[in-house]
């Protein structure tokens, strides 16, 4: 929703003491809350309910298969960029049973599903996550084929979106046009401000939803000065960004260079784990398994998140059609930046980084991308030549 | 009704481990023995029926030329034949004296080295018949057992994934301990199977479940070495119950001396 429709369409002030106030007004309402805590040295999405489960006074440090934890010298609850978990483990479950079913007479029976859909809130979703759920709403939703757990699951939650402050050395969201300034598909977005005697948030509301929740937590009217400093955080997010991504003509780019023999030095390298996959906020395949009880009388169907970079993935009759994992990468980076646009009508990566730092052993997908682009330079120099 | 298929359980060269997953089975145990009769599996019962038996689970490598004589045996007496554990789908920790010279060994270990009759390596039983499924682990899981019991009596593939364990860490959503800790982890070049207990107890994988698909070994043991691993720990990792599965093996050997 666009906040200019909206009657309060201006920012307010939220005191870091009142953040409490926020978390509490949304589980009144009936929301169960997830967003940023420290877990097994990282900084994951999990269930949270006060403030102390927020990584305040955190950061992380990321770079080629490298991720840590730091302590910062202020106290900032979201003081860091992207972790290993993204929403969508919410919103398109790893696992899911789809059904229960037992043989009858002739044949079988589905059992009643019951279909309970969690009202999830996200505490602090980045503008490249939000991105990255549009896109996925895309394809789960726009498309003719509706996936109707997202759908339900997505249609119920309360975004607290909050602009980054600070980019991260994976981060290149810059490139893909997805950030770091938050600018649609959020409740509220705040911006978070430290000062030596003071400490706030810059909200700004997206929607009635948001509208009705700031009514309940004290605020005040920001000030002009209290917004451009805000802004001016946002832009120090833009100059730090970490890499960047050369995005002009890259669909062909790519369709041009199906036989570069790049894919065959990756390949030495990648391990074809699948962790790229897994960890992309926007990779949404999925395998289903039927699991029937020893007596065969009962079943249930499962689906559970699966990757490109399986065997059993491209398996047809007979066996698999990408056996080399030369082919296998190359899928993944052909779908993600090139075929993903003629399908979605839109690139399938949101430059969040999270496949560079989850690599674990460092292969990165901007590197990829500029070897395949100097050759490009180098044919049209030797054109020229 | 026709009668209930009979299942038949082996030994070979092996600690029993894997044997007692069958027997730990236990609120499962009773569901299998509705469905199958068990009709051979001595740890279990002195009862023997004869074959021969529709389902043969195979513990254990084949190290003694008695052996490799009586695989023959269970082969022609079963009609489906799964190899269970690391022992029989790689030949298992006693597989190291592939390594070295067993001759030595028996020299040193044995006051009369000539009543000992062995051979020089031990061995995977699917180098000696043709075994229709293998079941990885040290030991195998419980789950995956049953999984693969159900799936023989109902016809059907089991679900066990050949993928890498990193694939079990990610849908638990376990924090990665190589990326997020340094700690070396044999996670990715690993078969699935075990529910990644070890990251989610923050330690590296040590690969029980032996190679995956299409293991990428020398990139992994490439990063290990610039984590600050020492050759020597790399050798010893690759060196464990799947040391002779034969991407583990020939990885290992680049790291010898
Ligand atoms: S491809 Fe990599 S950088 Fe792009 S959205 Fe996926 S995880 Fe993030
Ligand atoms: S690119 Fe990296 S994370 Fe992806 S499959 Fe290859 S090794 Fe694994
Ligand atoms: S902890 Fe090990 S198994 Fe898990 S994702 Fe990391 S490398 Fe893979």
């Amino acid at each position: 929703m666009n906040p200019s429709t909206l009657p309060n369409n201006k920012q307010i002030i939220i005191e870091r003491q009142n953040f409490q106030r926020l978390l509490d007004v949304l589980k009144n309402q009936g929301y169960q809350l997830r967003g940023p805590t420290v877990r097994e040295g990282a900084i994951v999405y999990d269930e949270i309910n006060l403030v102390k489960d927020l990584p305040e006074g955190w950061t992380d440090v990321q770079d080629k298969a490298s991720y840590r934890l730091q302590k910062r010298d202020d106290k900032a609850l979201f003081g860091y960029v992207v972790g290993p978990h993204s929403w969508k483990k919410f919103l398109h479950p790893p696992v899911l049973k789809l059904w229960e079913a037992k043989r009858c007479e002739d044949g079988f029976e589905i059992k009643e599903k019951v279909a309970f859909t969690p009202q999830y809130a996200f505490i602090g979703v980045r503008s490249c996550e939000l991105h990255a759920i549009a896109i996925q709403d895309k394809v789960f939703i726009e498309g003719p084929y509706v996936d109707t757990t997202y759908k339900n699951r997505r249609e119920k939650i309360f975004v607290v979106a909050i602009n980054c402050g600070e980019a991260g050395e994976t981060c290149f969201c810059t490139s893909m046009n997805t950030g770091p300034q938050v600018s649609f598909g959020f409740d509220l977005a705040l911006t978070e401000v430290i000062q030596p005697d003071r400490h706030y948030f810059v909200v700004m509301i997206g929607s009635a939803k948001g509208h009705d929740v700031i009514k309940e937590i004290p605020h005040t009217k920001a000030s002009n000065q209290e917004i451009s400093i805000a802004q001016s955080k946002v832009e120090q997010a833009r100059e730090e960004m970490g890499r960047t991504m050369d995005t002009s003509d890259i669909k062909n780019l790519l369709y041009r260079n199906h036989d570069h023999t790049q894919w065959d030095k990756v390949a030495e390298r990648c391990l074809s784990c699948g962790n790229c996959t897994m960890v992309c906020p926007t990779c949404f395949c999925t395998t289903v398994e039927d699991v029937t009880d020893l007596t065969g009388e009962e079943t249930t169907r499962v689906r559970k998140w699966d990757s490109c970079f399986t065997m059993d993935f491209s398996y047809l009759h007979g066996g698999s059609v990408r056996t080399s994992v030369k082919s296998r990468y190359r899928q993944w980076m052909t779908h993600k930046l090139a075929t993903w646009i003629d399908q979605f009508d839109t690139s399938g990566c949101v430059g969040c980084g999270r496949c560079i730092s989850w690599c674990p052993v460092g292969i990165d997908i901007t590197e990829e991308v500029a070897i395949i682009q100097e050759d490009k330079a180098k044919e049209k120099n030797d054109e020229n030549a | 009704m026709n009668p209930k298929p009979k299942l038949a359980v082996w030994k070979f060269a092996s600690c029993d481990g894997c044997q007692l997953t069958l027997l730990d089975c236990e609120d499962e145990l009773l569901a299998i023995a509705e469905e199958i009769e068990i009709a051979h599996f001595p740890e279990a019962s002195r009862a023997v029926m004869e074959g021969p038996y529709d389902l043969s689970l195979v513990e254990g490598s084949i190290t003694t030329p008695h052996d490799a004589e009586r695989i023959q045996e269970v082969r022609r007496c079963s009609k489906f034949l799964v190899t269970i554990g690391a022992c029989a789908t790689a030949g298992g920790i006693q597989a190291l004296r592939n390594f070295q010279d067993v001759e030595e060994f028996i020299r040193i270990v044995y006051a009369h080295p000539k009543y000992i009759s062995t051979l020089e390596k031990s061995t995977a039983i699917s180098e000696h018949i043709k075994v229709d499924f293998e079941l990885r682990g040290c030991p195998i899981s419980k789950e995956q057992l049953v999984e693969v019991i159900s799936a023989f009596l109902n016809g059907r593939k089991p679900n066990t994934p050949t993928h890498s364990v990193c694939m079990e860490c990610k849908l638990q959503g376990t924090v990665c301990v190589m990326v997020a800790h340094g700690t070396p982890c044999l996670g990715p070049i690993t078969h699935a199977g075990c529910g990644a207990i070890c990251p989610a107890y923050n330690r590296g994988c040590y690969g029980c479940f032996g190679p995956k698909e299409t293991p990428n070994v020398a990139s992994l043991s490439h990063w290990w070495n610039q984590l600050g691993v020492e050759r020597e720990d790399i050798l010893r990792a690759l060196r464990t119950f799947n040391a002779e599965a034969e991407p583990f093996r020939k990885e290992s050997d680049n790291y010898e001396a």
